[in-house]
């Protein structure tokens, strides 16, 4: 791993304090076939999500009577990485696909609607550090786009160590230099965590200390998710798109 | 998804009665390409990119520059590769897992338009003759599949081309993010794909119009106006001076597209 400066005088080299999220922007609905979707612009990355469902469940032998199937696709378009990424999924798409999928299985009131299947595919068209928080957060607004009862909106969001401090949403430097890096999804309304991952070294203090600080920045990703769905019906009443 | 297909059975019979009398539901003449929208160089992690929307169908495509070994019957040439993607954010009928043969005819046919116009002058991608040149890997993903995929992937990856420029190279290694020179584009090919309904050919079909088609003609044409690939799928036949018109329309067509593209270069 390269030397790198990463802080300098408590700033971040892109200008954020150690609690400051990169700039989100989300658009809900942004796709027509799909029946929920959402647009996501975090720092660099750039996500979109498409649900499908409640549908039938195919093939038949992996349906339930007692709760819909929920699965989730996260892909990495091989554009989306400075080396072109193979279009076969990976290893690790296909375990950040499982524990996300975990994650909304318990949010989603599934138990409507056995025998069916919601589908949520999320594709990172670029990618710039914390995909899989961004993803997410994306998949949960798409969900209710597509007007599935859910307990609430899941944002997701990491947080991490750089030159032994505990930072929130590390940037792209941040993460490949960086100590640690802790990935959490919340659901606010039952103040409960989902989803957590994490590689790097922290001591038991410190990872409390991300733990919490990654809850704040849920908490402020979950205020954004809210506006852009109050944002898709403004303009239905406007008679805007 | 048989409840899908019947669906679609059922509302062919009226698709096709309203096209007899001459009317698209937008409101198209039988020949007119839906609007379309083309942002290049949105995503900064490849080399070009460009989005496309003909109407309400949506495309990305990025482009990936690679160093790599040449095929040992041209040395002296950069290789290239198409790859199309249907990922099910597009369409509720779109499957994950390996390509399936729609896929694969639609890689196909774009890269053929690529490839036959010549419009990337492989030899300028040489690096050194028998061992290292440029590869070029156009990744085409459609988001969102409203009809006539084939063409907005076509016009995405051609507009993500002219978007793209070749990294600095410098001592065995590429420097992303800093570039020497832009691609060397030497054409606009331009795809335009016809339906057939019944005995009626449309431009361009929209959702609707393609589930209900019997047959269809891609026809790609070239700055001189000729024509450099064509492809025709589905089960219905065509009359020689059916596809005698098609070209005539493919051509004519093309120009104005070939603009849009052309204007950001």
């Amino acid at each position: 791993m390269k030397e790198k400066k990463l802080m300098k005088k408590g700033k971040r080299l892109d200008g954020r304090g150690k609690e400051d999220l990169r700039d989100i922007t989300i658009e809900a609905g942004k796709l027509k076939r799909a029946d929920g979707s959402a647009y996501l612009e975090w720092g660099g990355n750039k996500i979109i999500a498409a649900v499908y469902g409640p549908r039938e469940c195919f093939p038949r032998h992996q349906r339930s009577p007692y709760k819909a199937r929920l699965d989730y696709y996260y892909r990495l378009a091989p554009f989306s990485v400075e080396d072109r990424a193979n279009p076969k999924p990976s290893r690790r798409g296909i375990e950040i696909s499982k524990v996300s999928a975990e994650a909304l299985s318990d949010v989603v009131f599934l138990e409507y609607f056995p025998n069916t299947t919601i589908d949520v595919y999320t594709v990172v068209l670029q990618a710039q550090a914390g995909t899989r928080c961004a993803a997410l957060t994306a998949a949960s607004v798409a969900l209710a786009d597509a007007g599935i009862p859910m307990k609430g909106l899941m944002p997701s969001c990491a947080a991490g160590k750089i030159e032994g401090e505990v930072v929130l949403d590390l940037s792209k430097d941040e993460d490949q230099c960086g100590e640690a890096d802790l990935p959490i999804a919340y659901l606010p309304n039952k103040d409960e965590i989902t989803l957590m991952q994490m590689d790097g070294d922290m001591t038991p203090k410190e990872y409390e200390e991300a733990v919490d600080l990654a809850v704040e920045g849920c908490m402020k990703v979950y205020e954004i998710q809210k506006k852009a769905l109050k944002e898709k019906y403004r303009q239905f009443n406007e008679g805007g798109e | 998804m048989s409840s899908e297909r019947l669906i679609w059975n059922v509302k062919k019979e009226g698709i096709i009665k309203r096209i007899k009398e001459g009317q698209r539901k937008d409101g198209r003449d039988m020949m007119e390409r839906r609007e379309l929208k083309v942002t290049p160089g949105l995503i900064e992690t490849a080399e070009g990119s460009s989005m496309v929307e003909l109407g309400d169908t949506k495309v990305i495509a990025g482009i990936k520059l690679n160093i790599g070994t040449p095929f040992p019957d041209q040395p002296e040439k950069g290789a290239l590769f198409t790859g199309v993607e249907l990922y099910p954010v597009a369409s509720p009928s779109y499957e994950t897992g390996p390509p399936r043969e729609q896929t694969i005819e639609i890689s196909r046919v774009v890269d053929r338009g690529i490839r036959e116009s010549n419009m990337i002058n492989l030899e300028e991608l040489c690096i050194e003759p028998g061992e290292k040149v440029w590869t070029v890997a156009i990744d085409i993903f459609p988001l969102d599949q409203d009809g006539n995929i084939i063409d907005a992937s076509a016009i995405a990856a051609v507009s993500a081309l002219i978007n793209a420029k070749i990294p600095k190279y410098e001592d065995g290694d590429i420097i992303r993010g800093e570039y020497q020179k832009e691609l060397p584009v030497t054409d606009t090919p331009i795809a335009s794909t016809f339906s057939k309904l019944g005995n009626e050919i449309i431009m361009d079909p929209a959702l609707e119009e393609e589930k209900a088609q019997d047959g269809r003609i891609t026809i790609y044409t070239n700055d001189k106006g000729n024509v450099c690939a064509s492809q025709k799928g589905g089960n219905s036949s065509f009359k020689r001076d059916e596809i005698k018109n098609i070209i005539k329309e493919a051509v004519k067509q093309s120009k104005k597209p070939r603009k849009e593209l052309l204007k950001n270069k």
